[in-house]
């Protein structure tokens, strides 16, 4: 009788309590993960085969992941850009203190403002008939359709994608720029530099790595996103999220296990970026902090 | 020369974010032709699919939040108080869901709990919703975890617990009567933003072939041009709302804790 036992370590009574949590993420987050992970090495016999990563070598696949990266990389670029600037203006740039919260609260309110919802808003502005495409037309005689601009394309979508990109780097980078010391301002003012010397040489280097870790977690946002690009062109733009979907949704692909090897090249890349995210924070956290 | 350059990036940023704000609720009030009205409301709020799926997924975002708590507040506070030594892990595990897409989840979900596996849970509605309800769980788990542990680490939790101990209370007493009040602030945090992510998710439910609001959107948006406008509005609306509450709550509590 195990019961009767004397229980030679209190160490399972311990786990006993964090059980349930270990139990639920192993059965709805890690297991399905993994299945999709070891699906995409095997064959539809269960034998173990690297021909479904091999088959992901096809024009419409490799043309999906690579429009996918580009728009997950411009996104994340200029959302990186954009963002820097108006945080470096709230922080350090002598705005006026009323002007930071509101614009705080709002970058709360905006990143969490993705999927369908936002891509409605931005068909209503500058899609085919929008508010802005039709005002420039009327008052302006500029016909944005004709100039190639069209909003159901890469474009498009990274021009969708910045209204949470910005704001998300806006959240992340602010503590950031307030970890820069005036201490370190004064010192380089005192040995003569010039504003921009100091921005160059002082700043920009220590912040470097929290930019950097930022985008690639940016990046890693912008490539997961399905119903904002969904919402938006439908099915017709060929990205990676999309075609997965499409797969899941009916097997375009003709094969389950390609559809595997499809998501587990998705994690892959998301988890790329997000390792990137992480080792760059530790590094910036040598400085700031 | 630094403010000039501080007030051109401001005013770029605040272009950019009015820009699509304007043009949605501009054009959700010009159904009617020549004049402004809330035509475009009334038609959606009319429309039964839109209260069928708006209430679904109100009820799936309110079931996501207890279960979250339930799941999310004992287990940090566990860790917490006898395995620290597991909080690096139990962290970690809990930031795998933005590392992870939710397609790919969903993905393994299907696979996985089919009627033909061993849990088949997709077999019913019940237990597809069930389903749904556990995928949004991952999907909170992220914010909800942090905040959790956030508010619990401003509490001198070990304390609080010995001290109820020698009360004589139990375990469900300590966690629901002495840690749960103490954190509730940073609860309402976590469950305020699930209700924003479930509110409007689409991909998961669309997946798994339930009725919630998102894939309504979606829908809505393929087929009609002034309803989509009149859906962001209000979907922005309940964001800036869950954002402004959880403000609130965090201003309370703040001040809660300034008083004692």
């Amino acid at each position: 009788m195990p019961a009767s036992r004397p229980a030679r370590r209190p160490l399972p009574l311990t786990w006993l309590g964090v059980a349930p949590f270990f139990v639920f993420v192993g059965l709805f987050l890690l297991l399905p993960t993994a299945y999709i992970v070891v699906g995409a090495f095997r064959t539809p016999e269960g034998g173990f085969t690297f021909d479904n990563i091999l088959a992901l070598n096809t024009p419409t696949i490799l043309s999906a992941y690579w429009v996918s990266i580009k728009i997950s990389f411009w996104s994340a670029l200029i959302g990186c850009v954009v963002g820097f600037a108006i945080a470096a203006a709230l922080t350090v740039g002598g705005l006026p203190r009323s002007v930071r919260n509101p614009m705080m609260t709002f970058s709360g309110v905006a990143s969490n403002f993705a999927g369908v919802p936002l891509a409605f808003a931005f068909i209503a502005t500058i899609g085919p008939a929008g508010i802005i495409t039709l005002y420039l037309r009327s008052e302006f005689g500029i016909n944005l359709r004709l100039m190639g601009f069209n909003l159901l394309s890469t474009l498009g979508l990274v021009i969708t994608y910045l209204f949470f990109q910005i704001p998300l780097m806006i959240l992340i980078i602010t503590p950031a720029l307030d970890g820069l010391k005036r201490e370190w301002r004064e010192a380089a003012a005192i040995l003569g530099a010039t504003g921009l010397q100091y921005w160059r040489m002082v700043a920009f280097p220590i912040l470097f790595p929290s930019i950097l870790g930022t985008m690639a977690l940016l990046f890693a946002n912008a490539f997961g996103a399905v119903a904002t690009a969904i919402a938006l062109t439908g099915p017709s733009l060929n990205i990676a999220p999309i075609l997965l979907y499409a797969q899941i949704r009916g097997d375009v692909l003709g094969s389950p296990n390609l559809g595997y090897a499809l998501a587990f090249g998705m994690i892959v890349i998301t988890g790329l970026a997000n390792a990137l995210y992480i080792v760059l924070r530790a590094r910036s956290e040598r400085w700031l902090k | 020369m630094t403010k000039l350059w501080s007030w051109g990036a401001l005013l770029f940023g605040v272009l950019f974010f009015l820009m699509p704000l304007y043009g949605m609720t501009e054009f959700s009030l010009k159904m009617r032709r020549g004049e402004y009205s809330l035509d475009a409301y009334t038609a959606v709020i009319n429309n039964p699919q839109f209260q069928a799926t708006f209430s679904y997924s109100v009820i799936m975002a309110l079931v996501t939040i207890a279960f979250g708590v339930l799941l999310v507040v004992p287990t940090a506070f566990w860790v917490r108080l006898k395995m620290p030594w597991l909080r690096p892990w139990v962290e970690f595990i809990t930031l795998l869901p933005l590392v992870i897409p939710s397609i790919v989840v969903v993905f393994g979900y299907i696979r996985l709990y089919n009627t033909s596996s061993w849990l088949p849970l997709t077999g019913t509605a019940l237990g597809t919703n069930i389903l749904l309800m556990f995928g949004y769980t991952v999907l909170a788990l992220p914010y909800m975890y942090r905040a959790v542990d956030t508010g619990l680490r401003t509490i001198d939790v070990a304390t609080l617990t010995e001290a109820a101990q020698s009360l004589g209370a139990g375990w469900v007493t300590i966690i629901a009567r002495v840690i749960l009040p103490n954190v509730l602030g940073a609860v309402l945090s976590g469950a305020f933003l699930t209700f924003a992510i479930v509110i409007g998710e689409f991909t998961m439910a669309a997946l798994l072939d339930r009725p919630a609001f998102g894939p309504f959107m979606q829908l809505l948006g393929a087929n009609r041009a002034y309803e989509p406008a009149a859906l962001a509005v209000i979907a922005f609306g309940i964001t800036w709302a869950c954002m402004g509450l959880i403000q609130l709550v965090t201003r309370f509590s703040k001040h809660n804790r300034l008083a004692r």
